[in-house]
């Protein structure tokens, strides 16, 4: 008979749940400055450490520290400060939106913005990102109109993807956004195959792929890494490890890794991890990763450490699977206050003007928002109409298609 | 006998099922702590404990290809994917794997696992929430596919799904896990709780596969349907007051034929309605069987009602739909056919 004792099965499980007292003490969080900070053109191999680390730039003190500081003009760090503020006050305007039934879902980004906001600023106008349904904040950075973005959201007649789409779903080509699939990490892949045709023509644009922690276990992430290592296609590939996918924590999909960025190590890609609520940090590693990527050097791995602070969407209760201060406990901090502490240190910012940014974005965002209401929302007023329905499944409306739209009164 | 929703039926099912046999195993994107994120696995792991019941990784290849793994150790993998929409990773393993892994080794392994999945539309979900992938299943050989429309039902078969020797899709309409749907999405939705048709009987039954059941009878035209579109078509027959006989397929693979052919010589005309877009849907299928067997007993030619062909757009899902509108449209027509 075998001697050895029974098998059993391992099941990854979060530290606390609700009612449990959360404690990240744990956590390993570098001190801001003190990551290295290689050449762009160092060999992949001898950056490994780069992977399980934190890059981390803003300290307590709200100074930029280390050889990641220095970046940036205190008139770029105040427009970095307005994106995230707007990005906030019109996740909670679209929220309450949706609340009223003006519209039938949102995805908000609440301790995320510095992620899509501080990265679009280190790409340039032609390049692609391959976004997921948490990266507004690329759109906001690139000064795209609050006003089509709620008409999106609103599924109205002035909805640039015509009423077809999950509100959040937005597309713009001239913004280097790419349509958001509802099928998770398929575009991942694709922001490869973009690189690669940028590549194949000579071309000098690159993109940025973009995917969730828990979607890193999907087939089409790994198939970008293959054909990102493969083809050394000018891409960031850029994870956001905001630690939930809806209830299931990032261990499950993380497994044995050590860590997500280091899942790049097995296509021998280099691999950033970074402080994702901290705009300057995330605009050097992503400024890094843009410049490998141009000089031709090949794609980057870059994870963002973040905390995903509201729900996963608004048909979301977190509260039935992790406690209610966990996202208070998370050591990271809030990006904008961050920022903002940043610039008060500077002399260039004070809790008065920070104030009246804040009313600002409001402001604006109320301003579009009566516009946008005004056109119509999804219950009321000029909506996308059923006639649309019919066109772009194919580039001419094949005859049995023309037929339906007839049958159908259109 | 209790009232429940179609979820607390599919919960009950699969407490039932893993109370009953220990090889029953649950797995899925979120159904482990959370119980799913429509709650039908809700219990089962502190129940059972989390190697009986887990989260996975979001991977639905890796859920179908690790279910048929463990079938192939000797488990009774129970498995859900999130929304039928997010199958296509998965496919390769259901198609060329789970359906043709007893065929391929002639017998020596086979493939009991059930592949759970929410279908259909009318919750504004948009493309991404709302398809009905039937016929891709149906034209698989080696699944069987099932689609209840009742919490009963849906109890009923999940058990005999679970308890089947191969592998079945097991597509749960999404738009009735609260309660029946009349049609229009003006009206609210009565809860299957105070609905007469929420009765679950209690304890462990089977409901046999392949066994359609004949909702409403009548003589004067069949309606052939399943899932969420069985509650569109009764209102439809409301409407019309012509006596049609609704018929609920449940299975789609394997069909009742006997069922459906019997019903529709009894009354000459035959309406075939789903959700699906229209081209190469189920309902082609069912209109050529019918065509085949009942020929010289149709009055009229097979009518279709399903989705228009294109995706399913999300402000304008209530146009998409197929409504007890249309449904009653084309009974007229038929009728004067
Ligand atoms: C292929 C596929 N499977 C499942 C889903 C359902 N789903 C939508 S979002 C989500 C969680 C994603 O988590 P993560 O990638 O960590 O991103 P986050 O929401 O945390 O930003 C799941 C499982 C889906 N949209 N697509």
């Amino acid at each position: 008979m075998d001697d050895h004792p029974p098998l059993a099965l391992h099941v990854p499980e979060p530290e606390w749940r609700p009612g449990d007292t959360p404690d990240f003490s744990r956590v390993e969080i570098p001190r801001a400055g003190s990551v290295r900070r290689p050449p762009v053109d160092e060999d992949p191999e001898a950056m490994r450490d780069l992977a399980f680390t934190i890059i981390r730039v803003l300290n307590r003190k709200g100074e930029a520290v280390g050889p990641w500081a220095g970046e940036l003009s205190e008139e770029e760090l105040l427009d970095g400060l307005r994106h995230m503020l707007l990005l906030r006050a019109y996740d909670a305007r679209m929220l309450m939106a949706q609340r009223q039934g003006k519209t039938s879902f949102y995805m908000q980004h609440l301790g995320e913005e510095a992620i899509s906001t501080a990265f679009r600023k280190a790409l340039g106008p032609r390049d692609m990102n391959f976004p997921t349904y948490r990266q507004a904040g690329l759109l906001i950075a690139s000064g795209y109109p609050l006003l089509k973005m709620m008409c999106q959201v609103y599924s109205n007649e002035e909805d640039p993807v015509r009423g077809r789409q999950l509100p959040v779903f937005y597309s713009s080509k001239e913004h280097g956004f790419f349509s958001i699939s509802g099928n998770l990490a398929t575009q991942y892949i694709q922001a490869v195959g973009w690189a690669m045709g940028s590549a194949i023509r000579g071309d000098t644009a690159i993109s940025a792929a973009w995917i969730g922690d828990g979607s890193t276990a999907e087939n089409d992430f790994h198939a970008a890494l293959v054909f990102a290592s493969t083809y050394k296609a000018p891409v960031v590939l850029n994870i956001v490890n905001n630690q939930w996918a809806i209830s299931t924590f990032q261990g499950i999909a993380r497994g044995g890794a050590g860590t997500f960025a280091a899942r790049g190590h097995g296509f021998g890609i280099p691999a950033l991890r970074v402080d994702g609520n901290d705009y300057l940090a995330v605009h050097a590693a992503a400024k890094w990763a843009v410049e490998r990527a141009r000089r031709n050097l090949g794609p980057t791995v870059v994870e963002y450490v973040t905390y995903r602070v509201g729900g996963h969407s608004t048909s979301d209760d977190p509260s039935a699977y992790r406690p209610k201060e966990e996202s208070t406990a998370w050591p990271l901090g809030d990006p904008i206050l961050r920022l903002k502490a940043h610039l008060i240190g500077l002399g260039a910012w004070s809790e008065e003007r920070h104030a009246q940014a804040e009313a600002e974005a409001t402001d604006t965002v109320r301003t579009a928002q009566r516009e946008a209401e005004a056109i119509g929302t999804m219950q009321t007023g000029r909506r996308a109409g059923p006639r649309d329905m019919f066109e772009d499944v194919y580039a001419e409306m094949p005859p049995h298609l023309v037929r339906q739209r007839h049958e159908a009164g259109y | 006998m209790a009232r429940m929703t179609m979820i607390e039926a599919i919960q009950n099912a699969h407490d039932l099922a893993m109370a009953r046999d220990d090889r029953v195993v649950v797995f899925g994107e979120d159904v482990g702590f959370f119980g799913g994120v429509f709650r039908c696995t809700a219990g089962l792991q502190k129940k059972y404990g989390k190697s009986r019941c887990f989260d996975t990784p979001i991977s639905e290849l890796g859920i179908v290809g690790a279910a048929i793994g463990m079938a192939a150790y000797g488990l009774r993998p129970c498995v859900e994917i999130q929304f039928a929409d997010y199958m296509y990773p998965a496919y390769d393993q259901i198609v060329s794997e789970a359906a043709r892994l007893r065929y391929r080794s002639a017998g020596e392994f086979t493939c009991p696992i059930v592949i759970r999945m929410p279908m259909g539309g009318g919750i504004f979900g948009a493309q991404t929430h709302s398809q009905s992938p039937e016929a891709l299943f149906t034209h698989v050989t080696g699944l069987k596919t099932v689609v209840p429309s009742t919490p009963a039902d849906a109890k009923g078969l999940l058990l005999a799904s679970i308890a089947d020797p191969d592998p079945v899709i097991f597509l749960e309409p999404k738009r009735l896990y609260n309660g029946p749907f009349d049609g229009h999405h003006d009206r609210p939705v009565t809860s299957w709780r105070t609905h007469a048709l929420g009765e679950v009987p209690d304890g462990y039954f089977e409901t046999p596969l392949g066994v359609a059941s004949v909702v409403q009878a009548g003589d004067a035209l069949t309606i052939l349907t399943y899932g969420t579109m069985v509650h569109v078509a009764l209102a439809a027959v409301q409407e019309t007051g012509i006596a049609a006989e609704v018929i609920d397929l449940r299975t789609l693979l394997p069909l009742d034929r006997e069922t459906v052919m019997e019903s529709v010589r009894k009354t000459g005309r035959c309406l075939v309605l789903h959700e699906a877009t229209l081209t190469s849907g189920y309902g082609a299928e069912l209109a050529a069987q019918v065509q085949t067997d009942c020929f010289y007993h149709l009055e009229a030619p097979v009518a279709r009602v399903a989705g228009w062909d294109t995706p399913y757009p999300h402000a304008q899902e209530w146009d998409y739909f197929p409504g007890p509108a249309r449904v009653a449209r084309q009974m007229r027509a038929l009728m004067e056919a």
